[in-house]
């Protein structure tokens, strides 16, 4: 029992040391706390100084400033998770692109420089952009469409060109990108969980595209066994679970609020005018006119995974909120 | 009282819920329920295909199908009843019905039921509710990545090769077939899949076009504007024939792909013929 407990103890010393980007978020959250205990988990956020269990360090710092090195050179680090991206509602598009672009180069320079063994990149569906011809199920070698449908995602596109610079030109860093659909559950922020959280939920008018949905603890064990299994490449994270957007917003107690879809400037000019940047942006309108249905098989094959919550599970959620806040 | 009693009657009326009553029979139900088709938690699938819609589409056309074109149907026990196939036809007509009806014809199939998916031209999706219908009732823009998605889950396709050179063509050149276009039979090479010939007779008389206003079309931004006797299908006799299943191992060059999508074109017009020759009037 003894020994035991002595192996526990220097066992910290053992232990990989990952760091997690993005710490004051939901998903960031769930990881780190499958993880702690397991391996030294270093939280790291830009917007605040995260509170964190006992023995979890945390920092708030921005990935492209001079001080994230520190965090390198205080920590070994073994392997990085990026889940931390600023959404486009949250700041301008320059800054936007500086944080999520410049600041992820800087972040493999840096893993390049202090040997880290394994990069996780946590990107997003919206980078093949939604169109009338897409087709459904998506492989993950479509080709990326996103910054033709808008300036405002350059920066998720342009991410994910950097990654897979970095994943040929260095495997010594075994990065994993992992594009999943979309993720909701209780603490998301993203546009399609504000969206999905208001009584009045904007729709527009003869338009239901196809959407995937998962729940954020789903995710989260997705994002664990990637890194624990370590396969680096380019992976789709989704259910063979379908349902249109105006469904959804039903089934999520939502009321729908019509508004006109063609042509496509009504639903921008109403969107800005109505200043609903948060969740419903401009740029993401034609996410909800046309389809980006994703074909999740390579993952779920390749790590054994299945999500564990259904369709209706995901949607209790944001009914239930609407229910006790009556 | 008889006042009150009629009133809370129509206080209970759904014109909506009476109409589909009425529309989607057990025999329906019935049939969709008999169709190995997956969908999700919530009766979709990947494409938007939905069940209760599928069964609305199904039964209102249905009428239609028994109805107005009378339709004559031989050769459907050549269609199999679950895994993937390509059902390849003639088209003609201007509008897709030959699509709808072929549609009909499968999901009717005594010998078994399929809900036999349509390709349906790219400009669909950009069209407010009719995309999401067309979707919901099996309809697919017609990209090859579908196509092949599509056959790996082991569904029924009907893919048009003539295109809108088939359904656009005019009244005097009835029954030619038009340029085949190769991409069906890569698929059904490469996917392992049989081709099933279909020849469909009287189609070209619901919608006989004398002529293609192509300046119209062109500023419209549709195929083709013809110039039709009604802006409605005619009630004339359709007669579908299904051929023997066909098929096909890989080949190397373009030029054998051509030889072998000549074989189904010759058979489709020997399914064609034969349909002619069983018609005993036009409408």
């Amino acid at each position: 029992m003894a020994v035991e407990k002595k192996a526990a103890a220097s066992g910290a010393a053992n232990k990989k040391t990952v760091l997690v980007t993005g710490a004051a978020g939901a998903l960031a959250k769930r990881v780190i706390a499958r993880l702690h205990g397991r391996y030294n988990v270093v939280a790291v956020d830009f917007r605040r100084k995260v509170e964190t269990d006992a023995g979890i360090p945390s920092y708030k710092v921005e990935m492209e400033k001079r001080g994230f090195e520190d965090i390198f050179l205080n920590h070994k680090i073994d392997a990085v998770l990026h889940i931390g991206r600023i959404f486009a509602h949250e700041s301008s598009r320059d800054r936007r692109y500086n944080a999520n672009v410049l600041g992820a180069k800087k972040l493999f320079e840096l893993c390049k420089k202090y040997g880290v063994g394994q990069v996780l990149i946590h990107s997003t569906y919206y980078v093949y952009g939604a169109s009338a011809y897409n087709p459904a199920l998506l492989d993950e070698s479509h080709p990326l469409k996103a910054s033709e449908v808008t300036m405002d995602l350059v920066d998720s596109v342009e991410l994910e060109s950097l990654a897979n610079i970095y994943l040929w030109k260095h495997p010594e860093l075994h990065i994993t990108i992992l594009r999943p659909c979309n993720v909701l559950g209780p603490g998301v922020r993203n546009s399609m969980s504000l969206l999905l959280s208001h009584t009045f939920t904007p729709v527009l008018l003869g338009f239901s595209p196809m959407m995937q949905f998962l729940h954020v603890d789903d995710m989260a064990d997705a994002l664990v066994l990637a890194f624990e299994q370590n396969k680096p490449g380019i992976y789709n994270v989704a259910p063979d679970d379908y349902i249109p957007y105006q469904r959804a917003v039903e089934e999520c107690g939502c009321k729908k609020l019509p508004i006109p879809g063609i042509p496509p400037v009504v639903p921008r000019f109403m969107s800005s005018l109505l200043n609903w940047g948060a969740f419903f942006p401009p740029y993401l309108i034609n996410y909800f006119k046309y389809p980006v249905i994703l074909d999740g098989r390579l993952f779920n094959e390749t790590f054994g995974w299945k999500p564990k919550r259904n369709l209706n599970d995901i949607f209790t959620y944001y009914r239930k909120t609407k229910l006790s806040a009556a | 009282m008889q006042i009150q009693e009629v009133l809370s009657l129509l206080k209970n009326f759904s014109a909506k819920e009476e109409v589909l009553r009425r529309l989607v029979t057990p025999e329906i139900e019935a049939l969709v329920a008999k169709i190995p088709k997956p969908v999700g938690s919530f009766g979709f699938d990947a494409w938007g295909y939905n069940e209760d819609s599928f069964k609305v589409g199904l039964a209102a056309f249905k009428l239609l199908y028994d109805h107005y074109f009378r339709v004559q149907v031989h050769g459907l026990e050549h269609i199999p009843k679950n895994g993937r196939v390509l059902i390849i036809p003639n088209h003609s007509g201007q509008l897709p019905m030959d699509g709808v009806l072929i549609g009909i014809a499968a999901a009717t199939n005594p010998n078994g039921p399929r809900a036999a998916r349509a390709m349906i031209e790219r400009f669909f999706p950009t069209v407010p509710w009719l995309g999401n219908l067309l979707n919901s009732w099996g309809g697919v823009i017609g990209d090859p990545v579908n196509c092949v998605k599509m056959l790996e889950s082991e569904e029924a396709i009907i893919v048009f090769p003539e295109g809108v050179r088939g359904s656009g063509k005019l009244y005097r050149d009835r029954y030619k077939l038009q340029r085949f276009g190769n991409g069906f039979m890569h698929l059904a090479m490469n996917q392992r899949t049989p081709i099933i010939p279909c020849g469909v007779v009287g189609c070209e008389e619901t919608m006989p076009a004398i002529a293609n206003l192509a300046p119209l079309a062109k500023l419209l931004g549709v195929p083709y504007v013809p110039v039709v006797p009604a802006p409605f299908p005619l009630p004339a006799k359709v007669i579908l024939n299904f051929g023997e299943p066909m098929h096909f191992s890989p080949v190397r060059t373009e030029e054998e792909v051509t030889t072998r999508v000549e074989q189904v074109k010759a058979e489709i017009q020997r399914l064609i013929n034969k349909g002619l020759q069983e018609r005993t009037s036009i409408y």
